[in-house]
Parts: structure tokens; sequence; C-alpha cells
């Protein structure tokens, strides 16, 4: 029998308190417990215990671009940064599209062991927006598939939209949505505003985001079925999703870390680690995100973790890949934006972090409260640590983070997938 | 000055205001029989142009060469260098060959930023033109041409001089360098196309926009006529040539309703019967192909000023300068009044 005890950890940023977990299962919560003598002991005084993180958007890249992450490197990533399990994406090579290569990915993630692996199947065949995957089949299979995507693409054909929305019902699935007019964007490379004006680089317009999301809502409500949407960047999105909750529809949003921390303002370095998809915003636009995040009109964190080899960004702007790593820094980027500015407690991140992806994905043993009898998927933080952020350390196999040297409050020490610690004091186990 | 000229906003008043001067020296060695100064010799300035520009390349070839530098063209277009992450490659290269300075044109905006601030490259960096975002360099000429045209010349800025510049503004890396220049010389600058070739965010610019170019041709001391290229018409910016022409080309009868001191400009290649009519493009008003000489000096002085450091340029040559005597640059400084009686 494998006992751990974790020993004065504020659950939840609350009252200080013990955690027994045995065989992978939290046997105990409270003080003074019993049976904790032959328990392996982590000392956690100061520090917050949160249920294991959940991702709804990780880009772990296997198959085919195991050059910048495979399911391993990045759950390894995954688990530095305090996630018990995350949603790979779709759009790999070739595309999750089938029931086979959702299986393989799933297969990997299992391998894997440091992280549980959630495989995303995409909406349409290839990700080229004209037929429908065979979601059921995806669904079917091992990997038992709820969340759809084409993600990196937009599901621009309306009837598609629709179709994919209904279909899904059968299965309570969901469609998270890429939202990017197509047209609007054509050769898109930053926000378009004052910035880009300047800079003479090709404007993304907030519109082309929130066209898509106001017909999505609208189509979900139509057929009465659920639609997420991916990385909501701007605060005309965060209007429109409040409008559409505000009506009871079954919608659900995400917002990513670098949105609720970096603006457009960035970009004038002309440093692709600042390319990425949607576009940093406005600091308008983070400041809505932020309340939206705090207010529950944003239901949760997705980190969009999108790694690119060294060389994909050490060009200049126009020909950099979009994207940033982002699961070893995500915690960091929430307590700085949203619990040390006073917008959210630490049970507000274990709802935006872990219950709310969970509950999305439809995701069993994940996002379930600390009380005895849930599975041990834990994760423990110390907030009171600060450091700037060395890439060179990461587990991911790639380094495009656009936080390199930046100071970030708190580390996780420890991770826990069912019980066994996958991170010890930082450090992979 | 700064070790790289990027962007026209780089440059303070009195930055401009001494390239201009120093152009205006390197003008009168053009009337000398010898028109070269000993000034970069044992220097290299490489030309890497990642587009076709001829006429940009051989100005500031000219403008090298004139100062005795060694000249390296490097032509990436067409070649294996058109992906992005061979501009490191390049770069890599050239500054094996110890270039002093590179002379960058690339389609990417902020290419010549990124070459610049990358640890790729020890000489200096010089934008030739990237993307939709600067070309300082053409907005230095357009100024020295403005400066001659519209003041008494040398140590003079633009100060209450009204400046109109017509056309894409969109995608325009002219216009964006001069909005900054023209108005850090303290001109007042209108632009004028239609919306749809205005770009989001320009009412941050430090300058007016107008979608009536009749409206503010009358108070006009310069019209720059800007390039349109067809195609746009294709994407909906307009709906065809003829209506294009027709708003916002300048013809005969709008350049008679400007102020008989105004000038016409355009950095070229012009579009005849787009945006400038060959009426216009052929008048005395228009001053295009001295904006082209000009150019070679104000190259000239860049490069100078970036690489030669404080020595003066031309004093300090063997050859006899016509610049001591009392009156050789006004001499040479065309008057709009004689202009105007061609
Ligand atoms: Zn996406």
């Amino acid at each position: 029998m494998s006992k751990t005890l974790i020993r004065g950890a504020k659950v939840l940023g609350g009252e200080a308190q013990d955690v027994l977990i045995t065989d992978g299962v939290i046997a105990a919560v409270g003080d003074e417990l019993a049976g904790t003598e032959d328990a392996a002991v982590v000392e956690a005084a100061g520090r917050i215990l949160l249920p294991g993180l959940v991702d709804l958007h990780t880009h772990l890249r296997e198959p085919g671009r195991e050059d910048s992450e495979t399911v391993l490197t990045g759950t390894k990533a995954a688990a530095v940064g305090g996630f018990t399990a995350v949603h790979a994406m779709a759009n790999t090579f070739p595309v999750a599209d089938t029931a086979g290569v959702v299986e393989q990915v799933w297969r990997l993630g299992k391998e894997s062991g440091y992280c549980d692996v959630q495989p995303v199947g995409a909406v349409t065949v290839g990700l080229e927006g004209k037929k429908l995957a065979e979601l059921g089949a995806m669904h079917d299979s091992a990997a038992g598939v709820r969340v759809f995507s084409d993600d990196g693409k937009c599901v621009d054909d309306a009837v598609i939209m629709r179709r994919a929305l209904e279909y899904v019902k059968a299965f309570d699935g969901v469609i998270a949505q890429h939202a990017q007019e197509p047209r609007l964007t054509e050769g898109a490379q930053m926000n378009e505003g004052i910035v880009s004006a300047e800079l003479g680089l090709a404007g993304w317009p907030a519109v082309a985001e929130e066209s898509i999301i106001a017909r999505d809502v609208l189509l979900a409500a139509h057929v009465g079925s659920r639609v997420h949407i991916c990385h909501l960047s701007t605060a005309g999105s965060v209007e429109i999703v409040r409008w559409a909750k505000s009506k009871g529809w079954n919608v659900t949003a995400e917002v990513t870390p670098h949105h609720l921390l970096l603006t457009d303002e960035l970009v004038r370095s002309y440093n692709p680690v600042y390319k990425v998809n949607p576009p940093l915003r406005t600091e308008a636009d983070v400041l809505a995100l932020r309340e939206a995040l705090a207010d529950g009109t944003i239901d949760c964190v997705a980190t969009d973790h999108a790694p690119h080899p060294h060389e994909d960004k050490d060009c200049e702007w126009g020909a950099a890949a979009m994207g940033m790593v982002g699961l070893e820094t995500a915690l960091s980027v929430v307590q700085h934006t949203m619990v040390d500015t006073g917008l959210l407690d630490w049970a507000g991140v274990a709802d935006r972090m872990s219950f709310r992806p969970a509950e999305i994905g439809r995701l069993k043993g994940h996002g379930r409260p600390v009380s005895p009898g849930e599975p041990a998927n834990l994760t423990l933080l110390d907030p009171a640590y600060r450091g700037p952020v060395d890439p060179a350390g990461f587990a991911s196999r790639s380094r495009n983070t656009p936080y390199e040297g930046r100071e970030l409050p708190g580390r996780v020490s420890h991770t826990f997938l069912r019980g066994r610690a996958t991170v010890v004091d930082g450090k992979l186990a | 000055m700064k070790r790289h000229l990027i962007s026209a906003a780089d440059l303070t008043r009195d930055d401009a205001v001494l390239i201009l001067d120093t152009a205006e020296e390197m003008a009168r060695v053009a009337d000398r029989p010898i028109k070269k100064l000993p000034t970069l010799r044992g220097r290299t300035v490489v030309n890497l142009f990642f587009e076709d520009s001829t006429r940009t390349r051989i100005s500031f070839e000219a403008a090298a060469k004139r100062l005795s530098a060694d000249v390296i063209n490097f032509s990436a277009k067409g070649s294996s260098v058109s992906k992005g992450e061979s501009l490191k490659d390049t770069a890599l290269t050239l500054e094996a060959m110890g270039a002093d300075a590179v002379v960058i044109r690339h389609g990417d905006s902020g290419a010549p930023h990124r070459l610049a601030t990358s640890d790729w490259i020890g000489g200096s960096v010089v934008n030739a033109g990237d993307g939709t975002h600067e070309h300082p360099t053409q907005a230095l000429l357009d100024a020295f041409t403005m400066r001659r045209h519209l003041t008494d010349g040398a140590g003079q800025d633009l100060s209450g001089r009204h400046i109109t510049i017509v056309g894409d503004i969109l995608h325009s890396r002219v216009a964006r360098s001069n909005v900054h220049l023209l108005t850090t010389l303290g001109a007042e600058v209108t632009l004028v196309a239609p919306p749809t070739l205005v770009p989001v965010g320009v009412e941050r610019w430090p300058c007016e926009v107008s979608y009536d170019l009749d409206a503010v041709l009358t108070k006009s001391d310069a019209v720059m006529m800007l390039r349109v290229q067809r195609e746009r018409m294709n994407a909906a910016f307009f709906p065809t040539e003829r209506e294009y022409a027709r708003r916002y080309g300048l013809d005969g009868d709008r350049m008679g309703r400007m102020p008989d001191h105004a000038i016409v400009m355009h950095p070229g290649p012009m579009n005849r019967g787009m945006e400038i009519t060959a009426q216009v493009a052929d008048s005395p008003r228009c001053t295009a192909v001295e904006q082209v000489a000009n150019g070679v000096s104000i190259r000239m002085a860049v490069l100078y000023l970036l690489l030669g450091g404080n020595e003066p340029a031309v004093t300090t040559t063997a050859h006899p300068s016509p610049a001591t005597t009392p009156d050789g640059g006004a001499a040479r400084r065309p008057s709009s009044r004689t202009e105007e009686t061609k």
C-alpha cells in the first residue's frame, strides 16, 4: 500500500490541512489524521493545494511534428505546470480525424505516465471545413472523444458548423470553435489597430473573431447544442458570450494565459515570440478578459500550448510560426494576473483551471473536489516563489515562451497523478 | 544619430536637419568633375535586396560608390533565399564578409528591425523599404526636395508647410515614413485616400485624414501622389481604375487649383492615367525626376553619417570644394519660381 501525507497545505487556499493519499485515492482530509505513520510526508506549509489542472487546449504535435514536441515531452511539461490532464488538439500530421489517430495519441498518453491525455477529434476531414469527420467513430473509440475542434482553422461554413453542433448531441459532445473569419484575416499578422497601423503589419481585426462567435452562439441556441469558444481574445467577444449566457444558451469559453497578460504593444519589437493566433490584443481587451474570467463569463483558462522549433521563431516576423508554449507558465501567469490582483481567489483558480475544463470536456476522474474518495489528482503550488522564467529549464521540447527572463510568481512544487508524484520539488519525478 | 536607420521615427528634428544639410553638401560634390569622395574607402556596404527594386538599389549603389566604399550587391529574390529562416543565414554570411553596413529591402514589415536587433550582424542596418512599414530614405529625399522648393534651404525645417499625401496609405511604406519625418520637421500632413486604403488605427497618427482631394488641394504646398497598384481593385479597395482616377487622381484641372508655388511629387514608378495624368507627370511642377537625383545625395549623407563618424564629409577631401564658395550651394538650388517659368 502506498501512502503520501501532504502536511499543512491550504486546500484551495483555505485553512491549512493534512491530506492523506492512499493507493491513488484521497483517503482523508483534516487535522491530526490517523494512519499516517508509514506515509511519505510532503511538508506543505504555506503552499496551496489545488485539484490537478486540466487543459482543454494543448498542441502535443505528435504525430508529425516531433521536432517541436512529443506526447512524452508535452506531458512532462504539463506535469511541471501542475496539469494532470490535457486535451491534445487534432491538428497533427496526419490530422486526428479518424478513430485510428485519436487512439494512437490516447495510447501514447497512457504510455507517458506523466499526465492523462484526452485526444480532441477534428470536426472535418483534414481540417478542411468541407466534410464531417467520423465524429461518432472517434467518440466510440478507446479514446472516447467528446471535444471536437478544427483548431488552427475555423469551421467557417455555417452549414457544416450547424450539422456538427447537431450531430454531437447524440453523445454529449462539444464543438470547440477557433473563431476566425477567414476572409477577414487573409495574411493577418497581428491585431488590427493602432499598433498594426504603425508597424505596417496586416491586421487581424477583432470583428473576425466576434462575428464567428455571434453566429455560433446563435447556431448552438437554434439546434440546442453546446458550443465552446477557444481562446477568446477580445472585449467584444466577452460581450457576445455574456449575452448568450444571459439567454441560458449552452455556451462556454476559454482564455489563454497570454491573452490575460500580454498586449500588441509587444509586437513593436517585431520579435516573433509574440506572434500568436489569435493575436495579442489591447490593454482594454486584456482587462475585459480578466474581468470576464473573474465573473465566470469565461469559464476556464486553456493554455493553447503551441510548441515550435527554434528556427520557426528565429526569423523575421512574417515568416515566423504562430504560437507560444504555455503549459509550464500557465499557473504563474494566472496567479500574477488574477490572484495577485485580487480578481480571483484560489478556489476560483481551482474552478477555472480544473473543475470547469473537466466539466466542459466531460472528463472523468479529473476536476474533482479535494475530498476523501476522490482520485488523488493534485497540484501543490508555492505561491511565494519568485523567479525569472528560464526556458532552458523547460521540460517541453520547445522554448518559444514570451516570458523569458520575466519574473513571475508561484511555482508548482508537486503534481500527483492518481497519487503518484510526477513532479517533486519542482522537478520531474 | 543612432547606429541604424530603420524608421523615420528614430530621427529627431536635429538628426533630420543634419542629414538634409549633409545631403546638400553631397549634392555639390555631384557637380564636380570628380564626383568621388574618399570618405568610406575600405568600408563595405552590402545591398541586400529580397525584393526587386532596381531604382532603389542603384541609388544606394551610386551613393556608396561616390563615397569610395566597396559595394556588394546581394539579390536574394528568386534564389534559395526566399523563406524566412534564411534572412538569418544570409546575415551571418554578410557578417563573415565584414559588412560595415547592410542596406536591406525586404517584403516583410520589420525585417530590417529584426536584423538590427538580432545578434546576427554587427554593422549598421539601413532600411531600404520593408513590406508596408517604412522607407525612411525615401522620406528623407522627399523632405530634401520639399526643403529646396519651399524654404531657404540649409539649416531649415519644414515648419508650417502643408503637405498632402494621396493614395494607397494602407499599403504604403513611403506614407508611413513621410508622416513621421515631415511632422518631426514641423510640417502639417494631410493624408487623402478612399477610406478602404486608410489603415484602422490612423487616428493616432500625427496628421489629418481626408477623403476629399479637392478640399485640401488649395491649401497644399506639396502634393505627393503615391503609386496605386491596379490589382487593389480586385480586393475591393475601390471599384474601378476609372473611378479611382476620377476621385483621387491628379489631373491638370486639379493641379491648376493648387497654389502657384506648390509642387507635385511622386516616389515613382508612376502609374500614368491612374494616380497621375501624363500632363501632370510631365509638367515642370512635378519633381519626380529631381527626387531620383536627390535620392543619391540623401543616401550618401545617410551612409556617411552612419559610417563616417564625425569627420566632415566634404572639407577633408583633397579636392577643392566648391561648397566653400559663398553661393555654391544656392546657385544649385532650383527655386520654385524658376521652375514655374520654365
Ligand atoms: Zn486556435
